[in-house]
């Protein structure tokens, strides 16, 4: 017994510490004014402001259209990897880019998007004249998409990879077409993959912040957004934290939305 | 008779430079129990996905009802399988899972209803169309898949050793109950099994098969009886196979002694082998019998003693007897001629049957 609390004090000092303490101490700022007082006034500012309430829409609607995206991309992308010959090469090409920083995906974004960026170059050669591409809803959701993609892919290959074929073959066998089959068996059973991808995607989606300023435009501005100005720009740290509650408040939301409903304690073979 | 349900034309099948089946001839009558019969790795079940539609021969054509289905995908062939892992739905309950077929068809809801119940009674698993399949032992969900498969009303039912997960006493009660399933409802039942004895228990029909070819095909006690080769005598059942020559029409010598039997139709002093089933055999008192042996080993297996021994040839001896012996002891081994049968070396099935057409 003794030993077993040894080897689980490191884990729960780093639960306590980066994971607990953090978000008790954003829960604590969010009760303090920008004069250092204790007050509820920032979650009545959120509240009452309609530019809060309207941020908050704002970013649920772009982590919606970013997780809706990605789930039409990967869902097919999945299914295709996992019925090719070498598919865990496949996957591995896929997860590759996630190991490149964020910061360096989006600057590469900037070049192929801008006035005298790769793709205008293109527009231009074929006639069709140079467009605002950068800085517009369009560009900012297509990279935030791009860059969520793998995190999609991932579990959802998983729980395909999972699915016994010989329910694919019975469902056919009791005369099922190959969508009914997809309907009916594939979709259902992978489930749990798509919840998983979904949040996956949705909550970080929720608090994108440099995508926004530097694909974006400082046009689009979300609750990650709001955050980065309240602690860096104006200082209003308890507001920050207001929103960070609020966010955190999201995040189990959508955890509680994609649990998973019925527990038959049957493991998907 | 009803007519073939199914026929295979010269069907083989080859992976790459593998030949898993080669020249598959054979006709499956409406309404029997017929089994594939042959070790792991033998083409069996391939035959199976074959007629399932999950396989394409390389060569041949598959015959439904005289129609040729080669290219008939699996959702529309007029059979249902039951697969060796169940293969149930687990997102479904088990009123759900036997219903799927049906509800494809676009079977009217109360007409659903009624068919799964019914389904689920002939299984016996009446009153668990709400049971989710994780909380069925294996035996429960073997019925189920049966229930599945036999929900819509195939022409033929294929299952591929759906009894091999089970323990030895299931094993049993399944066989008899899939066997009466069988009969009542007048389907054909093509299962595949390596277990010999659960094919000679269900069969009306056998397919031995070995490396892709079947080897003889017949009723359980055809092919117990008169096994056409050493494989087939030596995969069904107990056996002892002696090396031997053909004196005569009627007349085998082995072991140093000639032996009255019921074989003709060969050439003189052919070599053969011949065939003693030990339950056959009978222990007396040395030199009353037709052959003295010396006992080696001696097992008891509840209903009787399985016994080895040896004869002055070197020839091994297996004897299952219902009296006891002593080991080490010389005792003699009576036969009767009926309990002689005489294989020739590589003769095919056609000419095997004709010569014992020609005697019997």
């Amino acid at each position: 017994m003794k030993s077993k609390t040894a080897y689980l004090t490191p884990y729960f000092l780093w639960i306590a510490l980066f994971v607990i303490a953090p978000m008790a101490l954003i829960l604590y700022q969010s009760f303090f004014s920008i004069t250092g007082h204790f007050t509820f006034g920032n979650y009545e500012q959120y509240l009452s402001s309609g530019v809060y309430l309207k941020m908050t829409v704002n970013s649920i609607w772009y982590a919606f259209i970013i997780t809706v995206l990605a789930l039409l991309v990967s869902y097919p992308t999945a299914y295709l990897i996992n019925h090719l010959k070498n598919k865990q090469l496949w996957l591995l090409l896929i997860i590759l880019p996630t190991w490149i920083n964020l910061l360096l995906k989006t600057y590469a974004f900037i070049g192929l998007f801008s006035q005298n960026g790769s793709i205008n170059d293109f527009l231009r050669f074929v006639g069709l004249g140079s467009h605002q591409i950068l800085f517009t809803d369009a560009s900012f959701i297509f990279v935030a998409t791009y860059i969520e993609i793998p995190f999609m892919i991932l579990p959802i290959f998983n729980a395909l990879d999972e699915l016994n074929p010989s329910l694919v073959n019975a469902s056919r066998d009791l005369g099922a077409s190959a969508w009914q089959t997809f309907r009916r068996v594939i979709f259902p059973l992978t489930m749990p993959g798509v919840k998983a991808g979904v949040q996956a995607v949705f909550i970080p989606s929720l608090s994108l912040f440099m995508i926004t300023r530097l694909i974006g435009g400082n046009r689009v501005i979300t609750l990650g957004t709001a955050i980065e100005e309240h602690f860096l720009v104006t200082q209003n740290w308890g507001m920050g934290s207001t929103i960070g509650v609020i966010l955190i408040l999201a995040m189990f939301v959508v955890m509680f939305l994609t649990r998973d409903r019925k527990n038959k304690g049957g493991q998907i073979r | 008779m009803a007519g073939n349900v199914i026929e295979f034309r010269h069907i083989s099948k080859s992976y790459d430079e593998t030949q898993v089946l080669k020249q598959i001839d054979f006709e499956i009558e409406a309404g029997k129990f017929y089994t594939l019969l042959g070790p792991s790795g033998c083409g069996k079940t391939t035959i199976l996905r074959m007629i399932a539609g999950f396989l394409q021969p390389t060569a041949g054509d598959i015959l439904f009802e005289g129609q040729r289905v080669n290219d008939l995908p699996a959702n529309r062939r007029q059979v249902n399988t039951v697969f060796q892992d169940y293969a149930l739905f687990p997102h479904l309950n088990v009123a759900q899972n036997v219903a799927f077929g049906l509800e494809i068809k676009k079977v009217a809801k109360g007409q659903i209803a009624q068919k799964v119940e019914e389904a689920l009674r002939l299984v016996q698993l009446s009153g668990y169309g709400n049971r989710e399949i994780s909380e069925l032992s294996g035996g429960q969900k073997q019925r189920v898949a049966i229930a599945r498969a036999i929900a819509n009303e195939p022409k033929v039912l294929l299952l591929d050793e759906p009894l091999s997960a089970l323990d030895h006493k299931l094993r049993k009660e399944m066989q008899s109950e899939l066997r009466s399933l069988q009969r009542r409802l007048g389907i054909t039942f093509i299962f595949v099994t390596h277990d010999q004895e659960e094919a000679l228990a269900m069969s009306d029909q056998i397919f031995v098969m070995n490396a892709g070819k079947i080897l003889q095909s017949g009723t359980p006690v055809d092919i117990y009886d008169e096994p056409i080769n050493h494989f087939v005598a030596d995969f069904i059942g107990e056996s002892n196979i002696i090396p031997g020559k053909m004196k005569a029409d009627y007349v085998v010598s082995f072991d140093g002694h000639e032996f009255d039997c019921v074989d003709a139709g060969m050439k003189q002093n052919e070599p053969v082998e011949v065939v003693i089933r030990p339950e056959d055999l009978d222990i007396t008192a040395a030199n009353t019998g037709q052959v003295n042996v010396t006992v080696d080993t001696q097992l008891f297996r509840g209903v009787d003693y399985q016994i080895t021994a040896h004869d002055v040839n070197d020839n091994e001896w297996k004897i299952n007897s219902i009296h006891k012996t002593t080991v080490g002891q010389l005792v003699g081994l009576a036969f009767d001629p009926e309990d002689i049968h005489v294989m020739r070396y590589g003769e095919d099935e056609a000419t095997f049957d004709a010569r014992l057409e020609r005697y019997e």
